[in-house]
Formats: C-alpha cells, structure tokens, sequence
C-alpha cells in the first residue's frame, strides 16, 4: 500500500469514496431526496478532490503501489503518472459538473429506481478512475469491464423501451468485442514473459511485425470503445438512450479513456510506435471526423445529434494521435509534443463542452418531454439559464475563438502546417491537405451548431405545450454553470493548461512544446515561427468594441424600441409551423454529401388531399458491413444448433465420443 | 511598441470604419457605369446608415435578447478583424492577438450570430437565409484556410502581417502557387461577401436571398450597424486579398511615419483598382442557383489545394 499521505493514496481513497457513496443509495434506494440530494451532491465534491489532487500532483514524481486486492498471485498494480494525472483531472473537474446537474435530475418513475442508478453511476466514475489508475494488464481489464459493465445498465436505465433494450445489446456486443481486442494486444505486449504488469511489458522488446500487431489491436479495440469508422454504429444508438448525464458522462469522459489507452499503449508499453503506423488512425480520424459531422447535420433528435458531433470529435482526436505518432516516428519531437498537446487539450475540451451540451438536452428534455427538433423551438424564453448556458457549449464546439474548442483547433491546424517537412516522399504532400478535411470538419461543426442551437432555443414553439417549459433547478443550473466556466477558462487561459500538459507529453516522449514560454497571455506553437494567439486580448478587443458602440449607440441615437409581429411578406396566416424544419435545415448537407447516405424518401404529389412527407436518413454501414455479418453469425449459430437434438440417448452419444476423444488424446 | 504603430493601429481600424462604406459605394458605381446606367452617388451608402441610426427601431414581438445583441456582436467582430489585417502597416501591436486562423475565427463569429438572430424570429426566410449563409460559410471557410495555408508556406508564419511582411520584402518573384490561391481567393470572397454569382445584394426577391434574408426583421440601429458590418467585411476582405497578393505599398515593420504616409495612397489606389475588379466579376457574371454555390466553391477550394500542391512541388 502506499503511504497515507500520497497522492496516489488519495486517489484511491477518492475513488473508494465513490463506490461507497454509491452503495450508500442502496439503505433508502426509493427516496430521491436521500440520493439526489446528498449522494450526488457528495459525489459532485469528491469528483472536484479528485481533479484537485491530479493537478496537484501533475508535477509531482511517478509513484506505483500494488494492492492487496484481486487473485491471490494476481495483485493489482497501481500508478499515477503525468499521463493519468491528466486524465484524472479531466475525469474529476467534468464529473462535478455532470453530478451536480445529476442531482436535481433523478426523478420518481423513470425506470431504474435511484438508489440502484446511483450506485451504477458511482461506481461507473469509480471504474473510469480505475481505468487511468491500473498499471497491469489485469487490474486495467476489470476496470475496463466494470466500466462497460456499469454503463450497460446505466444505458438501459429505461428498459421498459424495447430500442433502448436494443440499443444496450449492442453496445455491449461493441464493448466486448473491443476487450477481446485489448486484451489479445496486451497478450501481444507481454512478448514471451507472460509477465502482464505494465512494467514488464515496458520493459521487453517486440519485433516490428508483432509491435504493429499489437497497435493495430490496440486501435480496434480502443478505436471500438471511441467509436472511429467503421466501429461507430453503437455510439449513435447508445449515447441517446442513456439518461442526459449518463449520456454527458459517456461522450464526455468514458470516450476519453479510450484516447487514454491509446496513448497509454502506443507511446508508452510499446515505446518507439514506427512512423507509418500513424497513417492509419490518421487517414481513420479525418474519415470518421467528416462522416459523424455529416451525419450529425441531418439528425432530428437532438440527444442523436449530439452523439454524431461526439463521432467528429473522436475523429479530430485520432487524427491528432495520428500526427504525432508519424512526427515522433521520424524524429521530430517538438512537433509531436505539439500534436499530442492538441489531443489532449481537445480531450479536455470536449469533455467540458460535450457534458455541457448533453446537459442541456436533458433539461430540455425534462421540461418538455420531448427529444424531436421538429415539435421544439423558442425556449429561450422559457428557458433563459439552459438557454444562454448551452450557447456557451453551442459556440465553443463550433470552435470560434476566444472559446476553448477554438484552442485545440488551432493546435492541430498549426501541426498540420508543419507537416510537409517529415521526410518521406508523397506523405509530406499528403498530410496538409488532411488540414483541409480538419478545418471541413470544424466548418461543418459550425453548421451542426447552429442548426442544434437555433431549433431547440429560437424561433417560435412549434408546438402548444412548449409554453408551459421551465427552466431548470438550482442544482441543475450550478452543474451547466460550471462547465459552462469550464469552457470559458480552457478558452481564455491556454497557456496554463498546456503547461499542465506538458507534463504529459514529457513523459510520454521526453519533450514538452516549447509553446507556453514568452508570456502568460500569449500562446505560440513554436518559437521561431512568430506566431501568436492571444485569447484574452481578442476577447477584451472585441467586448470593448461591443461596449463602446453600445453606449456611442445608446446616447447620441437614444430611439424608441417598438415591438410589432414579424413581417410576413404578405402572407397573413404564418403560424409556427412554417418555420424551417430540423429536416429542412440539413437539406443542404443531404444534398451535397449525397453519397454519404442511404435515403428513403416519401414525397406527396401536389394533388394529395392529406400530403405526406417522410424522409429517412439511415448509415450506409449497416447495410454494407453489420448486415451481413449479423446474417454470418445467425447462420454459424444455426448450424451449431443442430447438435441439439432434443434425444437423450443423442447426447449420451457426445458424452460417449468426447470421453473416447479425451482418452485417446492422454493415451 | 513605438508611437507610430500605434498610431498606425488606431488609423487602420478609423480607416475602415470610414471607408468601408466608401468602398461599398464605389463598387456599386462601377457596376452601373459598366452597366450603362448613372451611378448613385458615391456617398449613398453613409447616407443610408446615417438614415438608419435616426429611425425608430421596430423589433418583432418574438424576438429574444439574441436578436438584440447579434448586430453588435457582428460588429465588434469585424472591427477586431480589421485591427490585426494589415491594411496600412505590418508593425499593429494587435498583431499578436489574432494570426490568420483567429482572423478566420472572427468571421466565423460573424456569421454563426448572424444566422442565429436570422432564425430567432422563426419566420421561414430567415431561417432558409441562415442555413443557406451557414452553407456557403462551411463551403468557404477551408477554401479560405487552405488559401491562408499557402501563403504560411511560402512565409513560414500565420501571423497576416508577418506573412504580408515577407512577401513584401522578397524580390519580385513570380510565386505559380499564389497565382492559383489568387483565384481561390476571388472566389471565396465574392461568396462570402454575398455578390454575384452566389448572391445578388441588389435582390428584392426573397427566394433567392442569402444575406438580405436574414437581415428582414432588422431596422433601424440594428440594420445600420449590420449593413455598416456588411461593407466592413467586404472591406476587410479586399484587404486580406492585398496583404496576401499586393503586399507592396504599405509600411513595414517599425518603419516610421514617412512609410505610413506612402501607404495612404497605396492602399487608396488598391481599393480604387479592386472595386473596379470586382465590379467587372459581377458585371461578366451570373447568379447561380443555390444548389450550383456549392460546385463554385468546391472550384475555390480545388484552386487553393492546387496552389497548395504546386508550392509543395515546385517550392515556390
């Protein structure tokens, strides 16, 4: 054990708080007083400890420790490195928002009682710290499976719902199918010493064909649990299905772990990744950053929306992780810092803006009841504090400065700029024109943005009940406000944070971006470039703009304001429903990335008494890859059912042939 | 920071605010002297702004604190945009605030509150006028990064003015690959400026509108300081388009008042020759189907990644 007063000590006793504050719901499981207003409050402030003990520890040294629990010549080894630091913090400071707004969340006779989704939900953060703690193969495979286990039933909180039983099974399917993958890699990476601690596989040398098995592994089974293409059909159905802050934590910090072991494998148990490899998670990444954006516009339930955008962002992660393996691979450190510093910071970010966003919806849904784009509309009014607090998340995963998503984008692009100097023929012309697909992406993040943003929020209800919407509790709006500051802080500071991540990188390849040197208010990428971006001076630039005109406006051109209904290009009867659709606001994007989808359309003709209009966008993936392989399983599994042949003496006959089989074999 | 590039600061931002109307007004002219018709006055866009400020604002009965405050955020978008383009000098103490990519973020400030308070009313125009803008900017905005990207190759930075500077300073060389982004660039700016062939901004017809769809429920105050925004950008852009492809004329560095001095004229007889250009474009063009903006700009954007390739293939 390790002594008391370490950090990692800490961790660990945070992370066992958790698990017992969640087996505390189960005395009074039923009393949503007792859970929601003690337990999540109580969970809220050990995810804070927890982010503050990381920090704290970021500069601190390495320490492992090996605990007394798991099988009895299997111990379980711990470590807390700059690496997991990282991830921790990420893990505590988004989780404290997320709980709180869990708190005044929970309601009476919505599936799962509360105390039973308590404890799933604690110890559903309690395996994720777990996850960035382990340091073997096998205390890192329980907490893997905890977490995929706990969210499970997390996911399917609502069971009575037949797609969201569906929509759990296949997750599950997915989780599994990525662990049987980690865990083969991590076979590999023992290399012949059947060793399994981290340490060991550190430690051993694997030749370049059996290395490059072991990542390709690594981001099948990683890339499963983040969702890249083509591995990312569950996330669309699972993350809506799940309760708004279990969604929250699912896109916001459960993808991340997955980053986490992605780093973790490659740059730390394999050590030297070749530089080729990075091609592969980068040439996925741009892919399945386009694909889920793309998707993402044409979605009309918002919570499917949401999960589509997580697709992007997992995709722009990748593509980062990409860059810098083929940077480190060929040598060239300083930029791999950078690149890894972007994957980090977008991880950061997205955990902030991602919970923020899906919080929102979960009030949204709440007040109203209803998920659809199409019967929303003008809750601003209703809805000010979700309303202003979610345009904060809108702008900042829209990536316009001085925001924190702006931040993680720049990195990237300005890696990417760098990225015609690696010394190989053809690659070096290839790799910017992957910038063009970043900066598509984030475009379109843009669009997505404003079409999630302006259908639920603005305009007018579509619908008569939307009147009777109310804003959110005290609690709920302290969750959204903190990761709404969440946001703003990783905007405007970016200097602190990369710092802090430095860390991180120095660990992981022995050099930190030399970018947070000059000035504590100035960030450039490298130094010689003289290239610089200034958050907080762009901000009060544009906000003293903003305020003089406002005044020069106000006093010398001091008008009356004059309400009057909307002009309606003499039309006299436009009611709410003439407002553009979630449908029609991605037209344009069914109409110019055609190929991306399978469409089946319904048109009315213009002389139909009661007009119809269907439209249904469905993933091409399915039916090209999931299809078919389900109908190959189904088959395998008829043809095994065959042995059962419901006679008894039938399998008395197996007994009896095994037996021989066996004898034979020891004879 | 020395005096004069503060002083240079404080007059480019004075300048465009002053003549980014100006410039609106002398575009519109050429197109009707080249159009056969007899030119408004060339103060007609001031006089426009200056009606608008005086009038009772009307604002729909709908319409939430967003509606109110996208003008100015618009506004105060394009005026720090304008503080770190290097119009006049290349030595702005603001120039370490925003590089390019930031400059492409403020725009996109821009745009996503325009197309925001456009759908705040919840009337159809102007939700069809914010997702077709939304449109064009997804279609724009990589071209843009990819045109920016170039010039960041050739001059080895992002910051505008430095790579405005080092263009400058080299010799007079012929670069294959900004010739190309040169085009990509035109492009982009006509469709981001909502002009012919992607928009017409002398429409009356609300089908086909873009920017003025959006602006339908706006008076008064607002109006003025969305249409004041409108000539700002377009402005703005002419003097990307200068510091990126005619970066002679305007002062470099720490270089004193006499340099500023010269680069008054400069940059007088640069904004003269673009209008006329542009002009021309609009005059020789047609306005495309909306569905066709998207072929336009992916042309844009194959232009840029073209210069982009040849830079890499040639190195120049």
């Amino acid at each position: 054990m390790p002594p008391v007063d370490s950090p990692l000590a800490a961790c660990l006793a945070l992370l066992a708080s958790w698990a017992l504050v969640g087996a505390a719901g189960l005395l009074r499981p039923a009393s949503i007083a007792f859970v929601g207003r003690v337990l999540f409050p109580l969970g809220a402030l050990i995810g804070l400890g927890l982010a503050i003990v990381a920090l704290s520890a970021l500069g601190g040294p390495v320490e492992r420790a090996t605990l007394v629990v798991g099988l009895p010549d299997l111990p379980m080894h711990v470590r807390l490195d700059p690496l997991s630091c990282v991830f921790l913090a990420l893990l505590g400071g988004a989780s404290v928002g997320v709980s709180l707004f869990a708190s005044g969340y929970f309601r009476k006779g919505e599936g799962t009682a509360p105390g039973v989704m308590g404890l799933q939900y604690h110890l559903f953060l309690a395996s994720m710290g777990l996850v960035l703690l382990a340091d073997d193969a096998y205390a890192f495979m329980v907490a893997w499976e905890t977490m995929a286990l706990s969210s499970y039933f997390l996911v399917t909180a609502q069971h009575g719902i037949p797609e969201i039983r569906s929509a759990g099974f296949l997750y599950l399917l997915m989780a599994h199918l990525g662990a049987i993958a980690i865990l083969l890699s991590f076979g590999i990476l023992q290399g012949g010493t059947w060793l399994f601690s981290f340490d060991a596989m550190r430690a051993s040398t694997l030749s370049t064909p059996w290395a490059t098995a072991a990542f390709l592994l690594a981001l099948l089974g990683f890339g499963a649990k983040a969702g890249i293409l083509p591995l990312h059909v569950w996330l669309p159905e699972a993350h809506p299905a799940a309760p708004s802050p279990v969604s929250a934590l699912m896109s916001g910090i459960m993808l991340k772990t997955a980053i986490y072991g992605m780093l973790r494998v490659t740059f730390d148990l394999i050590g030297e990744p070749l530089w080729w490899w990075g091609l592969i998670p980068l040439a996925l990444g741009l892919a399945t950053a386009v694909f889920g954006v793309v998707f993402a516009a044409v979605q009309t339930d918002m919570k499917r929306l949401l999960a589509y955008s997580s697709v992007e962002n997992i995709g722009v992660l990748f593509t980062g992780i990409g860059l810098a393996i083929v940077f480190h691979g060929v040598g060239m450190n300083e930029l791999a810092a950078l690149a890894l510093v972007a994957v980090l910071y977008h991880a950061l970010n997205h955990a902030f803006m991602k919970s923020l966003l899906f919080l929102g919806t979960g009030a949204v849904l709440h007040a109203t009841g209803e998920r659809n784009l199409g019967r929303l509309g003008g809750l601003i009014h209703r809805m000010p504090w979700v309303g202003w607090l979610t345009l904060v998340g809108v702008l900042a995963i829209a990536g316009l400065p001085p925001l924190n998503g702006f931040v993680s984008e720049w990195l990237l692009l300005q890696t990417f700029l760098f990225s015609h100097e690696v010394p190989k023929p053809f690659v070096n012309m290839l790799l910017p024109l992957g910038a063009a697909v970043v900066a598509l992406a984030a475009a379109l993040a843009g669009y997505v943005m404003v079409k999630f943003f302006g259908i639920i929020f603005l305009g007018q209800p579509r619908e008569p009940s939307l009147g009777q919407a109310h804003d959110a509790g005290r609690l709920e709006k302290a969750g959204l406000l903190w990761l709404a500051a969440g946001c703003v802080l990783l905007g405007v500071l970016p200097n602190q944070v990369i710092a802090a991540l430095g860390t991180a990188t120095t660990q992981l390849i022995g050099v930190a971006p030399a970018s947070a040197g000059r000035s504590w208010w100035m960030l450039a990428p490298l130094p010689e470039r003289a290239v610089s971006y200034a958050p907080l001076v762009l901000l009060a630039v544009i906000v003293g703009v903003i305020a003089v005109t406002f005044l020069a406006v106000r006093f010398v051109y001091r008008r009356p304001v004059r309400p009057a209904p909307p002009w309606d290009c003499g039309f006299a009867r436009l009611d709410p429903r003439m407002q553009d659709t979630a449908e029609g606001f991605g037209q344009p994007i069914r109409h110019i990335f055609v190929s991306f989808f399978r469409m089946e359309r319904e048109l009315p003709s213009p002389l139909d008494a009661a007009p119809h209009y269907r439209v249904v966008v469905t993933d091409r993936f399915w039916q090209a890859l999931y299809v078919p392989i389900a109908a190959l399983v189904q088959r395998a599994a008829n043809s095994v059912a065959w042995l059962q042949q419901g006679r008894i003496s039938v399998y008395l006959t197996y007994s009896f042939i095994t037996l021989v089989v066996l004898l034979a074999v020891m004879l | 920071m020395s005096t004069v590039a503060w002083f240079t600061q404080f007059l480019e931002v004075l300048a465009a605010l002053a003549l980014a109307p100006l410039f609106l007004g002398w575009v519109n002219a050429c197109r009707a002297w080249l159009q056969n018709r007899r030119a408004p006055s060339l103060l007609l866009p001031y006089h426009g702004i200056r009606k608008l400020f005086h009038k009772d604002a009307v604002i729909a009965t709908d319409a939430s604190p967003l509606f109110r405050m996208a003008p100015y955020v618009v506004f105060g978008a394009m005026v720090a945009a304008a503080a770190v383009i290097p119009s006049m000098g290349t030595g702005l103490p603001f120039r370490s605030a925003a590089d390019a990519i930031a400059l492409v973020g403020l725009f996109a400030i821009a745009r996503v509150f325009m197309s925001l308070a456009a759908m705040d009313i919840g009337t159809a125009f102007g939700t069809l006028g914010a997702r077709r803008e939304m449109m064009v900017g997804f279609l724009a905005e990589p071209a843009l990064l990819m045109i920016i990207f170039v010039a960041s190759l050739i001059s080895a930075t992002t910051a505008l003015p430095l790579i405005s500077e080092r263009l400058a300073v080299q010799a007079l060389a012929l670069y294959p690959s900004l010739a190309f982004t040169a085009v990509a660039f035109t492009m982009v700016l006509l469709a981001e400026n909502a002009r012919i062939p992607v928009d017409n901004p002398a429409t009356h017809l609300e089908l086909t509108m873009i920017h003025e769809a959006m602006l339908l429920e706006y008076s008064a105050r607002h109006l003025a300081l969305m249409e004041w925004a409108a000539a700002l950008k377009l402005f703005n852009y002419a003097c990307i388009g200068f510091a990126l492809f005619v970066p002679w004329g305007a002062s470099l560095g720490e270089a004193g008042v006499l340099a500023l001095a010269v680069s008054i004229p400069a940059l007088a007889a640069k904004l003269a020759f673009a209008g006329v250009w542009l002009a021309l474009l609009e005059t020789v063009s047609a306005k495309l189907r909306v569905f066709r903006a998207p072929e336009f700009m992916a042309t844009a954007f194959m232009f840029a990644v073209l210069g982009l390739l040849v830079h890499l293939l040639l190195g120049a």
